[in-house]
């Protein structure tokens, strides 16, 4: 009968390890030996040049409209660092990073963003979805796949990755509560970059974490640094640790800010201060890890210049193989809708091929 | 042989299959301990265990979702929604995921799952419970579109969906759920998908339809043979998507005059895609316009209402004296 406070459990952390002078709590640091701190740096510093580059190339009509990740390479990179091949993804549509660090060929972005399909014909032996443009749907498909490893009694796990924006969704909300209710090996990371388009974060809910959205499901959320690679490494490794082990899901809210613009197409200047946009520069990701690696010794100006230019030279390959493509062939779209062309759809394939040829652009 | 109803025979089919097959998984909402609203999924749960015949929470979107990346992990999910009323709920995962996923990622993964979903009128149901718009998924790319019109096919259907390589909206008759019964083999058999069915034969006029009006459509080449000599080719679509349009082209070739007949709305329906195939491939042969008998362009109304509505074999009748009097 009385009224009395419930007791839920609730334990929320925030974790930040390296800070924008490259100083790290060493105590919290994970151990990474020189090699992983390098391929970690590498995998950061090509997804800022191909992030550059895709501007500049949208901007030359070379592709279409682009969607950068500038500034969110320590929440990409971080998390798909913790993974192992045998462990999933399922993105959303600003994950550059995850997926260079993963092992995906450059290619794959350029021909995404430049309007192929071949740019989410996701390589066999990458365990990993495409890109998902439809805003948090990709979260229940990590549902379905970590539902499947604890099913098949795997003890692989998958990060499901989303945006501030992503929260909102009603899927967010089904793939969050089939999460906890299932007690699945999935982890979602939000990277919490400020916006959704135009849309700040304080006007996406009035929760002040996103991290404690997981409290309501039933299990943890942590908030990191988003722009510190090694706080984000950290919470994820742990996150996936308990999963492999029957623990359950995580979300982790990645505390990180959108530098470039939504998309190429997208002008923040009509609903964001350049003063705010400066702040966070200061707090760049990459060139806190470098002073951070440069202090430690791991890298230095020569070092880091081989590895600039080893990226150049990765992405102009690509770029190369990209404009030399081709594989243009119109009859493609027929290619893939089922496994069989059953025959009305065959029959409209002729009649394309007839209207093609009638156009002139296609032999007879 | 087992003379069983039509849940008995999708029962059968699931069954029949989970036990063949251990990656194939149930999921749904009341489909376990409850057996299903409709009790498609008796016994299944006892048989098969909480891990394959999965109960879940409210969330059909939850449901399609999930098993697009259960199916793309190696699993072979059949998800039930409970009313097909209820499958807007999902209907982003269907058109922006389900039907896409081998396109999208050019063969590198498909998503061999099915749907299935109780449609249609004539039970006395509340709002949301009677409505047919099946139109809707077979105007998606990428999708197969099936509907059973009796206990035998309904097994093979189901059988030929839970084995195909691509996704299958299994689109359930509910008024036929416990209509009659047939005879049906002690072993599991399939029904192609993509084909249709010659239900009986005539050479003056043909009555094309499927799930439940197919019983619609005999019931009327019964009335026109014994009253007015009148002989009905009847065809059951079977499959929306893709479509047999051969099946249908050869019928009317012989009869020259064709009536469509379904619950769901006219304009954009079914009806109207068959209506043009024939406009396109068997003009020359038509000696009467296409007549489409459906339900109309407007709300499916309670079901104080529903049958006045709904369509039936005295206006199929009618529509074919019309025809053979063009
Ligand atoms: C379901 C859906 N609604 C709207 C859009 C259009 N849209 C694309 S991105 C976006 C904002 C997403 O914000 P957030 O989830 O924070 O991710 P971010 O773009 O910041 O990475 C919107 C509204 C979409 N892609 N999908």
């Amino acid at each position: 009968m009385p009224k009395k406070t419930i007791d839920i459990e609730h334990d929320l952390t925030h974790l930040s390890i390296l800070n924008e002078k490259g100083e790290a709590d060493e105590s919290l640091a994970p151990k990474l030996n020189g090699d992983t701190l390098v391929t970690m740096f590498r995998n950061m510093l090509a997804t800022r040049r191909l992030d550059e580059r895709m501007i500049n190339m949208q901007r030359q009509g070379r592709i279409g409209t682009y969607g950068p990740s500038r500034g969110q390479e320590a929440s990409q990179v971080g998390t798909a660092m913790a993974l192992r091949p045998d462990d999933w993804t399922a993105q959303a549509f600003r994950e550059m990073g995850m997926t260079l660090t993963r092992g995906w060929k450059m290619d794959l972005t350029l021909f995404f963003w430049g309007g192929y399909e071949e740019g989410n014909a996701v390589a066999k032996g990458h365990n990993d979805l495409p890109i998902a443009v439809p805003v948090a749907s990709q979260t229940l498909h990590g549902v379905g796949i970590a539902w499947g490893m604890k099913i098949k009694k795997k003890d692989s796990v998958c990060i499901t990755y989303l945006g501030d924006g992503g929260t909102s969704e009603g899927d967010f909300h089904e793939a969050m509560n089939f999460a906890g209710v299932y007690d699945l090996p999935l982890i979602f990371i939000v990277q919490n970059n400020q916006f959704a388009i135009s849309h700040p974060r304080r006007k996406q809910t009035k929760s002040r974490t996103l991290a404690q959205k997981a409290l309501a499901y039933g299990f943890e959320g942590v908030q990191v640094d988003g722009n510190d690679v090694l706080a984000v490494y950290s919470a994820t490794c742990d996150a996936v640790a308990k999963a492999r082990k029957g623990g359950g899901p995580t979300l982790i809210e990645c505390v990180t800010y959108r530098l470039s613009m939504h998309t190429t197409a997208d002008d923040p200047t009509r609903y964001r201060e350049d003063k705010e946009v400066k702040e966070w520069e200061k707090r760049d990701p990459l060139i806190r890890f470098a002073k951070y690696l440069r202090n430690k010794g791991v890298l230095d100006d020569e070092s880091i210049e081989g590895i600039e230019n080893d990226v150049k030279d990765e992405i102009a390959a690509a770029v190369k193989r990209y404009e030399e493509y081709e594989g243009l062939d119109p009859l493609d779209s027929f290619k893939y809708i089922l496994a069989e062309l059953p025959p009305d759809i065959q029959a409209q394939q002729d009649e394309f091929v007839a209207a093609l040829q009638n156009e002139g652009k296609m032999s007879h | 042989m087992a003379s069983i109803n039509m849940v008995k025979a999708l029962n059968l089919a699931l069954a029949e299959k989970m036990r063949e097959d251990e990656n194939v998984i149930l999921l749904g909402e009341d489909i376990g301990q409850d057996g299903g609203v409709f009790r498609i999924t008796e016994g299944l749960l006892d048989e098969f265990g909480s891990d394959r015949v999965i109960d879940t929470p409210v969330a059909e979107a939850g449901i399609v979702g999930a098993a697009i990346g259960m199916s793309i992990y190696g699993l072979r999910p059949v998800c039930e929604m409970q009313f097909s009323g209820f499958a807007y709920q999902a209907f982003h995962q269907v058109e922006g995921h389900l039907s896409r996923y081998r396109t999208r990622t050019r063969g590198r993964f498909s998503v061999p799952m099915v749907i299935r979903m109780p449609y249609g009128g004539g039970i006395r149901a509340i709002e949301h419970h009677s409505e047919s718009r099946e139109a809707l998924y077979a105007h998606t790319p990428g999708l197969q579109v099936v509907v059973p019109s009796t206990p035998r096919n309904a097994r093979a259907l189901l059988r030929a969906s839970m084995l195909s390589p691509d996704p299958v909206i299994f689109y359930e008759p509910k008024a036929l759920y416990r209509a009659f019964r047939e005879e049906v083999p002690d072993e599991p058999e399939t029904q192609p998908l993509g084909k249709a069915r010659v239900v009986c034969e005539g050479n003056d006029i043909t009555l094309i339809g499927y799930g439940a009006m197919v019983r619609v459509l005999t019931e009327a080449a019964e009335d026109l043979s014994d009253q007015d000599g009148i002989n009905a080719d009847v065809i059951d679509l079977i499959s929306l998507a893709p479509m047999d349009t051969e099946t249908l082209v050869q019928s009317v070739s012989k009869t020259g005059r064709a009536i469509v007949v379904h619950e769901g709305p006219r304009r954009c329906g079914i009806g109207s895609e068959v209506a043009a195939r024939l406009a396109e491939s068997a003009l020359d042969h038509l000696e009467a316009p296409v007549r489409r008998i459906t339900g109309y362009d407007v709300q499916f109304p309670y079901f104080a209402r529903e049958r006045a509505f709904m369509p039936n074999s005295d206006r199929v009748v009618q529509a074919a004296r019309e025809l053979l009097d063009y």
